[in-house]
């Protein structure tokens, strides 16, 4: 029973850091940049949330504001940061987004002072089944990943725009020839990547309501991990990567004996998925070309 | 002025000057060769019409309109596609992915469904394989694959980068019949080939381009029958 409701709790978790992952990953798979930036996307995500909880006592509606503010604070730093730099050195691009990173969580610091601040998106009953017991914010987390993944899975699979973001990500020039706008493209996947950093941010608050300026580092962080874990610029890799690193930092935490070592523990993972497989589980080479 | 007018293109990469003050035309209708040994400048050509990558000057014309700044995914729906050298195809999309993909720019289902027809009429081939993931085709169908995929948008006028690079004997001369077939319906083509004698027998006129320059044009005919020609490219 303990371990089925290990299990569900890391499950949720896993679903947390997949939907943060999903964002690295499409980022890297179209266009071409590691954007460290992302976890702070899920800050201001957060921020918002705390801003419109205040002024309109809904969760619903604050959240539904902070997926809107997200994606326009995402589109926005690509428009002015990343854009004007594409073609460039990848480092220069790197430092860059390390760069929006320090601004936003600065940005956060000005406004809302260094402290951490409650944020109560209220409270969902726990459920029980079977004799087992699982919260409620578990539950609403696993069920928002799973329908996020599943929508994003049949938008890919099934959509003209969703070929062309494979197409995009796997032949930058060849989907030019084919009429596809690259640039058009970049901005979809910056809209879906920070919606879900939103909804992610969300769905941390629910865990543990306070929020501070690197809220969202460290899910960040862990996110890639598990995107690198996955297959960077795969998306089913970001999903897999995503659930098996909540897996295992839900059992860690769980074993009172390791559980000071989750965090290394987990980084280790990546270490040696890397060393054994250096473009992780679903990962492809790719030749870049014009 | 010409369907495809090229004025006093140069492209650098870096400091080397790829293409230096090059300038041809493509008559609506024609078949019009660019022959030359590798290294020439041809694929840069090719991609420099498409703004693949950047100019370092001069115009492109075509159609009555300036497109020499046109970003490259506006080329298509005015009438350019492209089969770009080693076929590029979207190896992880199954076939009929990748042929949707070639009607990108193309909004009305009925007529792409039936240009899809058209397609699997003349390699029944990929109808066979469909569904099937587009990089476990053999080398000659993912050529039918890529020339099928640019026909998806109807052009007006077809750029194909070494079409039979690297192909047995019978897929080149499938090729060639399908580029001289497409040519027949309508569509204008310029083509860049290793395979100068084939190139040179099914094109009205050719230009001989070395190092960056052009250096030769003529008539198919008459380069076939040049003697220069002969020695440098046709072996003999
Ligand atoms: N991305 C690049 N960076 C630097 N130099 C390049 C690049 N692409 C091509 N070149 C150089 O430009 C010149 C022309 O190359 P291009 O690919 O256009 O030749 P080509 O005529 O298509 O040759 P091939 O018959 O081998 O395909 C060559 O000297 C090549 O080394
Ligand atoms: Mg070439």
């Amino acid at each position: 029973m303990e371990l089925i409701t290990t299990l569900i709790n890391g499950l949720s978790l896993g679903g947390i850091y997949a939907m943060i992952a999903l964002g690295y990953t499409m980022v890297y798979g179209i266009a071409k940049m590691l954007n460290f930036a992302h976890g702070d996307i899920i800050m201001v995500g957060g921020y918002t949330i705390l801003v419109f909880l205040n002024l309109t006592g809904s969760p619903i509606l604050a959240t539904c504001f902070a997926i809107a503010f997200c994606v326009m604070l995402g589109v926005l730093v690509e428009k002015l940061a990343y854009k004007p730099l594409r073609g460039s050195s990848p480092l220069a691009v790197l430092i860059t987004a390390i760069g929006v990173s320090y601004l936003l969580q600065s940005l956060a610091q000005i406004l809302f002072g260094s402290a951490s601040k409650m944020v109560n998106v209220g409270y969902l009953d726990s459920l029980s089944f079977g004799g087992i017991t699982v919260q409620g914010y578990t539950v609403f987390t696993l069920a928002c990943s799973i329908v996020v993944m599943i929508c994003l899975t049949l938008f890919i699979k099934c959509t003209r725009l969703g070929k062309a973001m494979l197409a995009v990500s796997e032949d930058r020039g060849a989907a030019q020839l084919m009429g596809v706008n690259v640039n058009r493209i970049i901005t979809i996947t910056f809209v879906i990547g920070s919606a879900l950093a939103a909804l992610a941010g969300l769905c941390t608050l629910m865990k543990a309501p306070t929020i501070s300026s690197t809220f969202g580092s460290m899910p960040g962080i862990k996110a890639f991990t598990a995107a690198v874990i996955g297959g960077i610029g795969s998306i089913p890799g970001a999903m897999l990567g995503g659930i098996l690193l909540g897996v295992v930092e839900s059992i860690c935490n769980r074993v009172s004996s390791i559980a000071p070592y989750t965090d290394a523990i987990e980084f280790g993972i990546l270490i040696v998925i890397l060393l054994i497989r250096p473009t992780g589980f679903l990962g492809k080479k790719r030749r870049e070309k014009v | 002025m010409a369907f495809l007018q090229v004025d006093h293109l140069k492209v650098n990469y870096g400091l080397i000057q790829a293409i230096k003050d090059v300038s041809f035309s493509v008559e609506q209708g024609e078949i019009v060769s660019l022959i030359g040994a590798n290294g020439a400048g041809k694929t840069t050509i090719m991609h420099a019409l498409c703004n693949l990558i950047p100019k370092q000057s001069g115009q492109i014309c075509f159609d009555g309109q300036d497109i020499t700044s046109l970003a490259a995914h506006k080329l298509v729906p005015m009438g350019i596609a492209q089969v770009p050298e080693g076929r590029r195809i979207f190896q992880e999309l199954t076939v009929v992915e990748n042929l949707q993909l070639g009607g990108y720019t193309r909004r009305d289902k009925k007529e792409i469904a039936e240009t899809l027809d058209s397609v699997y009429q003349r390699f029944p081939i990929l109808k066979q394989r469909a569904k099937q993931v587009a990089g476990t085709l053999s080398g000659g169908e993912q050529q039918m694959l890529a020339m099928s995929r640019a026909l998806m948008s109807h052009p007006k006028l077809l750029l194909l980068d070494e079409p039979s690079m690297g192909l047995s004997p019978l897929y080149v001369s499938t090729i060639f019949d399908m580029i001289h077939q497409v040519n027949q319906e309508g569509t204008t083509i310029l083509l860049v080939e290793q395979n100068a004698k084939k190139a040179l027998a099914i094109s009205n006129r050719a230009y001989v381009l070395e190092v960056g320059r052009i250096v030769k044009t003529g008539t198919g005919k008459d380069l076939l029958a040049d003697d220069s020609i002969r020695q440098a490219y046709l072996g003999g």
